[in-house]
């Protein structure tokens, strides 16, 4: 009996037409596809994009050249050189990030002990040549100007689970 | 020279413009099959498909012909040339050429001729030329594996769909595709007495058109695009055009043997209203999202499955159904005079 049943089925082409009603249902469903250039996806306040110092509300930057973000970036993506500045603060002189070789870990941010370095919402940064992704600190400030109120509300998003 | 003008001149003017009318709506029709398949496979996938150029993406088949047509024509160092850019253009052109005897309503055909179905096969049996040649002229390994395996299995299918075909004419008694129609105008449509043909006919087609699930010649993992792999630009579009043009062919053929052509499904008055030729465009319609949507469901057949299936069921099935409807016709005496 099984047997005439398995070749009924066979010759009645029953699975071929059950996977055909299923793809016809599902060409009746909702789309899941979000319109990307003219609709985003929520990001996570944790999302790690595009790079960026961040300055004090007084306009001071935050970064007090401890290179601790230096040491740990896996990718050795990050070159610190720091100098007193002549108020005797240390600063840094240089803060450069080779953006084509980070790998977004995300652990200059977690290592930095005044929030300087942060990851911002930022995917978008494509480029047309390879040099532009040599981030300099002129660069990575601005980038901190142009996102700061956001890279405040995800710190502060954030926060209570740290 | 009005006899010049009457006897050659003008007959000519009729039958080009005869020929624009059917091959430029095929060609508008092709362009937009290539949109349909990515709206319809993308709405299965739970995508959108294409919808920027133009209202709703309309205008995609537009830009995708644009960029082809302005792509540089790139033609392999060890390729024999001639023959490289023939096989695109026969391909083509064969999928145009047997238009001429589809009869797409009551009188509209080209070429009227008595021997409508073996025409159309033996332009069907020419396809394969074209692949044979892109496959051998590239000089690459993977297109001609891709052409040989092709070869195969269209001349693999094209007995199955013979015998099919033989099924139905035995019951028509004529090889005029119009006569194809009016038989099933008298009786009734052949889909019904030989379904289980109908599905082996279809199915034979989607292999004899290259399409998933029998795309093997394509195979991306194995054949990266199989006898195309080294075509760009124009040839490669005259392919893709041959392979979108064929589809509609074996969909026209299909709805001239099975499903009765242009008549409407029943002969009461709010069906027999609608014009011919819009039936015949929405039963080739139906068909071709029926390969869709074949596409959008079913995994790529392994080649020996291919075979097997060509061979050591459709064969075997036809050929029983062959001799069966003639016993029929003979005992019963419907056999037409």
């Amino acid at each position: 009996m099984s047997f005439l049943d398995r070749v009924a089925r066979d010759w009645l082409l029953t699975e071929l037409f059950a996977g055909m009603a299923i793809t016809f249902r599902y060409m009746l469903k909702p789309k899941a596809t979000i319109n990307y250039p003219f609709e985003k996806c929520l990001l996570s306040p944790r999302f790690r994009g595009e790079h960026a110092l961040r300055r004090y509300p007084n306009g001071e930057e935050r970064c007090i050249a401890c290179k601790l973000c230096e040491a740990i970036c896996p990718a050795q993506a990050i070159t610190i050189e720091a100098e007193p500045r002549e108020d005797g603060s240390r600063r840094t002189r240089r803060y450069d990030i080779d953006m084509t070789k980070c790998i977004y870990c995300g652990f200059c941010q977690e290592s930095c002990p005044v929030d300087a370095i942060v990851e911002g919402p930022n995917f978008e940064y494509a480029t047309e040549t390879r040099a532009e992704l040599m981030y300099d600190k002129a660069k990575l400030l601005s980038n901190g100007e142009r996102w700061e109120p956001e890279l405040a509300a995800r710190i502060a998003a954030d926060a209570p689970y740290r | 020279m009005a006899e010049l003008w009457t006897g050659y001149v003008w007959p000519t003017v009729i039958i080009v413009a005869e020929i624009i009318a059917i091959v430029l709506p095929l060609l508008i029709g092709v362009a937009y099959l290539t949109y349909a398949e990515r709206k319809v496979i993308g709405a299965m996938q739970l995508r959108k498909g294409p919808n920027t150029v133009g209202p709703f993406g309309l205008l995609q088949p537009m830009a995708d012909g644009a960029k082809l047509f302005l792509k540089e024509i790139i033609i392999p160092q060890g390729a024999s040339k001639a023959v490289f850019l023939i096989a695109p253009a026969l391909t083509f052109t064969l999928a145009l050429v047997a238009w001429a005897v589809i009869p797409v309503n009551q009188g509209w055909v080209l070429a009227n001729i008595n021997v409508g179905v073996l025409y159309l096969f033996a332009i069907s049996s020419l396809g394969v030329y074209g692949i044979i040649m892109a496959g051998w002229a590239s000089n690459s390994k993977y297109a001609f594996l891709g052409g040989l395996r092709s070869a195969a299995q269209m001349v693999s299918y094209e007995v199955s769909i013979g015998f099919v075909m033989i099924s139905v004419l035995l019951c028509v008694g004529s090889l005029n595709l119009s006569d194809v129609v009016h038989a099933q105008e008298k009786g009734m449509w052949f889909i019904i007495p030989h379904f289980p043909l109908f599905i082996i006919f279809y199915i034979s087609g989607l292999a004899e058109t290259n399409r998933s699930p029998f795309d093997l010649p394509e195979g991306e993992t194995e054949l990266v695009a199989g006898y195309m792999v080294e075509y760009t630009a124009m040839p490669f579009a005259l392919f893709f055009l041959g392979e979108y043009a064929n589809m509609f062919l074996m969909s026209a053929t299909i709805t001239t043997l099975f499903l009765g052509g242009w008549l409407p499904p029943l002969h009461m008055v709010p069906f027999t209203w609608v014009p011919g030729v819009i039936w015949f465009i929405l039963k080739v319609c139906v068909l071709l999202f029926g390969m869709l949507w074949v596409r959008a469901t079913m995994p790529r057949y392994r080649y020996d499955q291919l075979m097997r299936l060509g061979w050591k069921v459709f064969l075997p099935f036809s050929l029983g159904w062959l001799i069966l409807t003639a016993g029929v016709l003979e005992v019963t005496g419907w056999l037409p005079k």
